[in-house]
C-alpha cells in the first residue's frame, strides 16, 4: 500500500464532502479495494469509509412493496434478513465468497465495482432494480456500462438499491473453480408482465440481459422454451477456466436450470 | 483394542496444542533487535538483457539502509545444485550459474534484480520503485519441445543449448526394448502432460539473517525442511562461511511439501546482508512471491508405450519425457525426472524390459523441483494411465490385466536398477475391491444416471521408493550429499529423554510418533521423551525430511542410538544388581535379573549414571548420551491400490469425487492416526492435481495462475470422505522398525485413479476419448465430450 488518509464520515452529506478532496475514493467492505491497494495498483490520497453511515445500513420495504437495501449493507445481513421476502436474492448473497467476505463486503461496493463476474449485478439487472445515489436514482438498465464501468460519476455514492419483488426468481451459479466467483451465472426473474434474464461471468461487456431467452420465457415459462436457444461465443470471456464457447454453452444450461428450479 | 501408548497407538499429536492455540514459533515470529527489512525488486519480464540498474535516486529515499544489485554478488558463489546427472553419452549435465541477484540477464518473471534493505518494509518497497532499470526484452523460451530445436533462443548464452541433459535408462537395454516392440502382439501408446503445480504450503517462506560482529558468528532463521543441508550448501558453496561459524535454525515450519527443501537466494541474501549492514535482515515472502518463486512441481510431457504378447503379458515399456527445469537448476531438480522417476517405471509389474529417456530442458520459468512424491507421481501417472488404456484397447478388465502382470515374488530386482524387498500387490488389490464396494458400483451408477449424471470407476496401483536412501548408491547416481540420518539420545538424571534428531518436522507429527518408538523400547510413558529438531546448533548433522524418509531413516537412527543407551544402562544395572550383564532384562521401565525378583527401576539407573557414587567407573564412563548415524542399505517400497468413483455432469462437464478408497502397504505402523492423516493430505494434493490445480505461463513467460483467484486449490467441499486402510503390511526387511514411509503415497497414488474414473464415466455416456489431460476441469471435460 501507499500512504493515504482515512475519513470516517457518519452521514451521506459528510461522505460526499470528503469525496470532494483530490484523489479521494470511497471504501465499503474493502474486499475488492484493499487487495488492490496492497498490490499497489491504486493510489488514492484519501479513503472515505462508508461503514459508519447509519442511513446506508439495513433493509426495509417501501410503499411500492420494493425491498430497499442500504448501500452499506453486508452480504450476510441480506442473506439473513431478505430471506423471507426475496429468497432468491438472499440465496445469492449467502453464496458470495466465504463468511469473512460476506461479513465485510457490501451490496453498494459490489454493484459500484461491477466486476464482470460478480453476483449482485445479475440480481439488480434481472430484478429491474433502481440504484439510488446521493444525487439521483438510476434504473438498472441504464446503470451497468461494461466491465468495471457504471453510470456513477466521480465521487457519487450508492446509498441504496431498491428491488421490485418478482413472482418468482432463481439464481443459478456455476463457479470458477479457483476464485469461486461465477464462471457463468444466470438470474431469472418472472414478473406478472414478463420475464427478465440477466447473465454474469460470461461477457466481455459485463452483466447483460439475454433478451432471446426473456422473449421465449415470457410466452412459455418452461425449461423447454429455452432448451433450443443458443448464444454465440464471440464476445464471451475466454481464459484459463473456459473458452468463450464454453461460457456461451453454460449460459444456456444455467438458464434452463434456473427455470426448471422455478417450474 | 487400540493401545494407549507405544508403537501402534494412535497417540494424539502433542504439537497440535501449540499449533492450534497460536503458540507456534514460526520464522516470521522471530524479530531481532535492530532488524531491517528487505524488499526485492523483481523482474516483470521473463527474459531480457539487464543493461543497467540505477539505484541513485532510491539510495536517497527515507529509511534506506543499503541497496544491493547483482554486481555486489559477483564474488559470491552460485546457488548450488545438489545432484549431477550423467547423460546417455556419458557427459555430465549442463549446469548454469545461478546468481543471488540477477546479473547481465533476467531469466524468469520474479527473478530478483535488486534488494533494498530499509528500516521498514514499506520504505524498502517505496525505494525499490525508484530504482531505474534498463532492460532489453528477449523472446521467452517457454515450450520445451521448441526450446530444444536447432536455433532456439538460449536461456543461458554460455551453454551449448537449452538441453540440460538427455538421459537414457538403462541405455544398454534400449536395443532389446526396441526389438521387443518390433515383436509385440499389441502396442499401446499414450501421450500426456503431467501438469505443473505450485506447492502452496500454508506458511510462505521467510528468512532472517543475523551476524554477531564480536564473534563473527552468522545465524540464519529460515523456513526449511533441512537446516543442515542449507548450512552446508550456503556456507560451503555460496558465501564461504565455515560450518562452525554458521548456525541455521528452522523452527516451526508450516508445511513444506518439498518446496522448502531447496536453498533459495533469499536465504543467502539475508545472511550476506546481515553482515554487510551489520544488523539483522528479514524477508517474508508475500503469497504472490510464493506463487511466483517457490520451486514448482511436476511439468513433464511424456510419450509412453507398452508392448504386450498375445496373452496380454507386458513384454516391454519405453518412455520419452521432456522435463522442465525452469531457468536454473534448483537443489535436487536434476534427480527428480531421472533417479526418482526412471527407477519407478516398473511399477507393480514384472515387465522384463524397460527403457526411459528424459530430456531436461531450460525455459524462462521459475525452477521446478521436488513436490510431494517427486518423480514417483509422474512415473505412476503415466504407467497407470497406460495400463488402463491397454485394457480398454484389448477389451479386458483393467484390474484383471493388472493382476495378471503383478510381481508376486520378493525380493524382486526390476530392470530399472532397484530391488523391491517386500510387497503384496494381490493383497492390497483384494483389500481395495472390498473397501471400495466394487460390487455395489452398478447400482450406484444407475442411481446417478437417474439424475442425468454419468458415473465412473477407476483404479490404479502404485509403488514408490522412500526412505531415501543409501549414501553410497545415491553417490554413484550423482548426489552431491549423503543421505543418512542422525540422532542423539540424551537421558537426563531423572530418567527423561531428549532426542536430538536430524529429521525435521513441518507438520508430520514427529514430536508424537518418535517418542512412541522409544517408549516402546524402554517401557516408559511417551511424555518422558522430548524431540528436538530444526537447529544446527543443537542437533547432529542430519539430512532433513523429504522422500518419506523420517521414520524409516531418522527413526532408525534414533533406534540405533537408543539401543546403545539400553546396552550401557544394562551394564550399569548389572553393577547395581550385582548380576552378570547377560542376565539383565529391560521390561516396562525396569531392569531385572532373569529368573529372580531382583530389579532396579529405569530412573535409578539413569540417576546412577549422573551421580556415579555406586558405579563401575573403571569400566564405563558416567553419563547416558549416545549418537547414531543410520545409513540404510536400500530404499523402502510402500505400495498400494487406489479406487476413485466420480459423478460427471454431462451438460457442464463438472466432475465430483463421490468415493475414494486407498489400500496401502506401509509396512509396520507406529501411529495409525498420523498415517491416516498423511494419506488424507496426500490424497487432497493428488486429487487437486487431477481435477483442479494448474500452474500456467503464457507464451511471454507471464505466470497466469499467480494467485488463488486463478490457481484452484482443493477445499474440503471438493473432497469426499476417504476410505483408508493400511492393514496390509509387509514389513521392510532392512530397517530396524520394518517401516516403509507414508508421506507421499496419497499424492503419488491418486491422480491416475481419478482420470481413469473420469474416462470410465465418459465411456458410459458413449464417448471414448482415450485420454484427457489433468487437471480435468469442467471446461476440458465438456470440450472432450463434444469433440
Ligand atoms: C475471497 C473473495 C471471494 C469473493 N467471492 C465473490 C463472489 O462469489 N461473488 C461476488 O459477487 N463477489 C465476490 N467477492 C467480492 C465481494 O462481494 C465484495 O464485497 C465486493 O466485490 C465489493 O464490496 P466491498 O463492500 O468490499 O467494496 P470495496 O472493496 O470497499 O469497494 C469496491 C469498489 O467500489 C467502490 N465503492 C464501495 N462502496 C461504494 C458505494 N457505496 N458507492 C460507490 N462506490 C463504492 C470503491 O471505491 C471501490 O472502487 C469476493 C471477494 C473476495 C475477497
Amino acid at each position: 500500500m501507499y500512504n493515504f488518509d482515512v475519513e470516517k464520515p457518519t452521514s451521506i452529506a459528510d461522505a460526499v464532502k470528503a469525496l470532494g478532496r483530490e484523489e479521494a475514493q470511497p471504501m465499503s467492505g474493502g474486499q475488492t479495494l484493499i487487495p488492490t491497494l496492497k498490490a499497489r495498483l491504486a493510489m488514492p490520497s484519501v479513503l472515505v469509509s462508508l461503514k459508519g453511515i447509519a442511513e446506508m445500513q439495513g433493509i426495509c420495504t417501501d410503499d411500492a412493496g420494493r425491498i430497499c437495501i442500504g448501500g452499506g449493507t453486508v452480504h450476510a445481513v441480506v442473506a439473513k434478513e431478505a430471506a423471507a421476502q426475496y429468497p432468491a436474492l438472499a440465496g445469492l448473497a449467502a453464496r458470495i465468497g466465504d463468511p469473512a467476505v460476506r461479513n465485510r463486503g457490501t451490496i453498494g461496493g459490489s454493484v459500484a465495482n461491477n466486476d464482470p463476474s460478480a453476483c449482485y449485478p445479475a440480481a439488480v439487472l434481472a430484478s429491474g432494480a433502481t440504484i439510488v445515489t446521493n444525487a439521483r436514482e438510476i434504473a438498472a438498465d441504464d446503470f451497468f456500462e461494461g466491465m468495471f464501468a457504471t453510470a456513477l460519476d466521480e465521487g457519487e455514492i450508492i446509498t441504496e438499491v431498491k428491488f421490485p419483488i418478482p413472482e418468482k426468481a432463481h439464481y443459478e451459479k456455476f463457479i470458477q473453480p479457483a476464485s469461486r466467483f461465477p464462471l457463468v451465472a444466470v438470474y431469472v426473474a418472472k414478473f406478472a408482465d414478463g420475464v427478465r434474464v440477466a447473465v454474469t461471468g460470461a461477457s466481455e461487456n459485463g452483466v447483460f440481459r439475454w433478451t432471446e431467452a426473456e422473449d421465449a420465457l415470457s410466452g412459455n415459462f418452461s425449461a423447454d422454451a429455452v432448451a433450443g436457444l443458443k448464444i454465440d461465443g464471440s464476445g464471451m470471456i475466454g481464459d484459463l477456466h473456459g473458452t468463450g464457447d464454453y461460457r456461451a454453452h453454460l449460459i444456456g444450461v444455467m438458464t434452463k436450470r434456473a427455470v426448471a428450479a422455478l417450474a | 483394542m487400540p493401545k494407549d501408548g507405544g508403537i501402534g497407538a494412535s497417540s494424539k499429536r502433542r504439537e497440535d496444542i501449540r499449533f492450534l492455540t497460536g503458540e507456534g514459533n514460526y520464522t516470521d515470529d522471530i524479530n531481532l533487535h535492530g532488524q531491517a527489512y528487505v524488499f526485492f525488486l523483481r523482474s516483470d519480464i521473463a527474459h531480457g538483457i539487464l543493461n543497467s540498474v540505477d539505484t541513485s535516486a532510491a539510495e536517497t529515499m527515507p529509511g534506506v539502509v543499503k541497496i544491493f544489485t547483482g554486481a555486489d554478488f559477483e564474488a559470491v558463489g552460485s546457488i548450488p545444485c545438489g545432484w549431477q546427472i550423467t547423460d546417455k553419452h556419458g557427459e555430465v549435465m549442463q549446469e548454469p550459474r545461478h546468481p543471488v541477484l540477477a546479473h547481465g540477464k533476467v531469466r524468469h518473471v520474479g527473478e530478483p534484480i535488486a534488494a533494498v534493505v530499509a528500516e521498514s518494509l514499506a520504505e524498502a518497497r517505496d525505494a525499490a520503485e525508484a530504482i531505474v532499470l534498463d532492460i532489453t526484452d528477449l523472446p521467452a523460451v517457454i515450450n520445451m519441445k521448441e526450446a530444444v530445436k536447432e536455433g532456439a533462443t538460449k536461456v543461458h548464452d554460455d551453454l551449448t543449448s537449452n538441453l540440460c541433459y538427455d538421459w537414457g535408462f538403462v541405455e544398454e537395454n534400449k536395443g532389446a526394448v526396441d526389438k521387443a516392440f518390433e515383436e509385440a502382439h499389441h502396442v499401446t501408446t499414450l501421450e500426456l502432460v503431467n501438469n505443473r503445480l505450485v506447492a502452496n504450503p500454508m506458511e510462505p517462506r521467510v528468512a532472517v539473517g543475523d551476524y554477531a560482529r564480536g564473534t563473527g558468528d552468522h545465524t540464519l532463521y529460515t523456513t526449511s525442511q533441512n537446516p543442515h543441508v542449507i548450512r552446508l550448501l550456503m556456507g560451503a558453496f555460496v558465501l564461504g562461511i565455515p560450518e562452525h561459524k554458521l548456525r541455521v535454525v528452522a523452527p516451526d515450519v508450516g508445511g513444506g511439501f518439498g518446496t522448502k527443501i531447496f536453498h533459495y537466494q533469499e536465504e543467502a541474501f539475508c545472511t550476506f546482508a546481515a553482515k554487510a549492514c551489520n544488523r539483522p535482515v528479514k524477508w517474508t515472502s508475500s503469497r504472490s512471491e510464493a506463487f511466483m518463486l517457490d520451486a514448482h512441481g511436476r511439468d513433464h510431457v511424456t510419450k509412453i508405450q507398452m508392448a504386450l504378447d498375445k496373452d496380454n503379458n507386458f513384454t516391454a515399456l519405453r518412455t520419452d519425457t521432456y522435463a522442465n527445469m525452469g531457468a536454473y537448476l534448483s537443489t535436487f531438480a536434476p534427480s527428480v525426472p531421472t533417479w526418482l522417476h526412471g527407477t519407478l517405471m516398473a511399477g507393480n509389474y514384472k515387465t522384463p524390459l524397460i527403457y526411459v529417456n528424459v530430456k531436461a530442458v531450460f525455459t524462462n520459468t521459475v525452477p521446478v523441483d521436488a513436490y510431494r512424491g517427486a518423480g514417483r507421481p509422474e512415473a505412476t501417472y503415466q504407467l497407470e494411465r497406460l495400463v488402463d488404456k491397454c485394457a480398454h484397447e484389448l477389451g479386458v478388465d483393467p484390474i484383471a490385466l493388472r493382476r495378471q502382470n503383478f510381481i508376486t515374488e520378493f525380493p524382486y530386482a526390476t530392470p530399472v536398477a532397484v530391488e523391491y524387498d517386500t510387497g503384496d500387490y494381490v493383497a492390497t488389490m483384494d483389500k481395495l475391491e472390498e473397501i471400495s464396494d466394487m460390487a455395489g458400483f452398478a447400482a450406484r451408477r444407475k442411481a446417478s444416471e437417474a439424475k442425468g449424471k454419468l458415473r465412473g470407476f477407476g483404479v490404479n496401483c502404485y509403488i514408490e521408493a522412500c526412505g531415501i536412501a543409501p549414501s553410497n548408491l545415491v553417490g554413484q547416481l550423482g548426489a552431491r550429499a549423503g543421505l543418512y540420518e542422525s540422532a542423539t539420545v540424551r537421558v537426563n538424571a531423572t530418567g527423561g529423554l531428549v532426542v536430538m534428531t536430524g529429521s525435521h518436522s513441518h507438520g508430520q507429527g514427529h514430536e508424537t510418533s518418535f517418542p512412541q518408538v522409544i517408549a516402546e523400547m524402554i517401557g516408559i510413558p511417551e511424555d518422558m521423551i522430548e524431540i528436538v529438531h530444526g537447529d544446527t546448533a543443537n542437533t547432529p548433522m542430519g539430512m532433513g525430511t523429504y522422500g518419506s524418509r523420517s521414520l524409516a531413516v531418522g527413526g532408525s537412527a534414533m533406534v540405533r542410538a537408543t539401543e546403545k543407551i539400553i546396552a550401557k544402562a544394562k551394564k550399569i544395572a548389572s553393577h547395581l544388581l550385582e548380576a552378570s550383564e547377560g542376565d539383565i532384562e529391560l521390561k516396562d521401565g525396569a531392569f531385572s535379573v532373569a529368573g529372580t525378583d531382583k530389579s532396579v527401576a529405569w530412573g535409578d539407573v539413569t540417576l546412577a549414571a549422573y551421580v556415579p557414587h555406586n558405579y563401575p567407573l573403571e569400566d564405563i564412563e558416567p553419563g547416558l548420551e549416545e549418537t547414531a548415524f543410520y545409513d540404510p542399505s536400500n530404499f523402502t517400497y510402500p505400495s498400494g491400490a487406489y479406487a476413485c468413483e466420480v459423478e460427471l455432469d454431462p451438460e457442464t462437464g463438472h466432475v465430483t469425487i463421490e468415493r475414494f478408497s486407498a489400500a496401502d502397504d506401509f509396512g509396520n505402523i507406529v501411529n495409525p492416526m498420523i498415517v491416516t492423516g498423511q494419506v488424507h493430505g496426500g490424497l487432497a494434493q493428488g486429487i487437486g492435481q487431477a481435477l483442479m490445480e494448474n500452474c500456467t505461463y503464457d507464451s511471454d513467460g507471464q505466470l497466469l495462475s499467480a494467485s488463488y483467484m486463478d490457481y484452484a486449490m482443493p477445499r474440503a467441499s471438493d473432497l469426499p470422505f476417504y476410505t483408508v486402510d493400511h492393514s496390509c503390511q509387509t514389513p521392510c526387511t532392512h530397517n530396524p522398525l520394518g517401516v516403509k514411509g507414508c508421506g507421499e503415497a496419497g499424492a503419488i497414488g491418486s491422480p491416475p485413479a481419478v482420470v481413469n474414473a473420469v474416462l470410465d464415466a465418459m465411456r458410459s455416456g458413449g464417448k471414448d476419448v482415450g485420454h484427457i489431460d489433468m487437471p480435468v476441469t469442467p471446461a476440458r471435460v465438456w470440450a472432450a465430450m463434444n469433440s
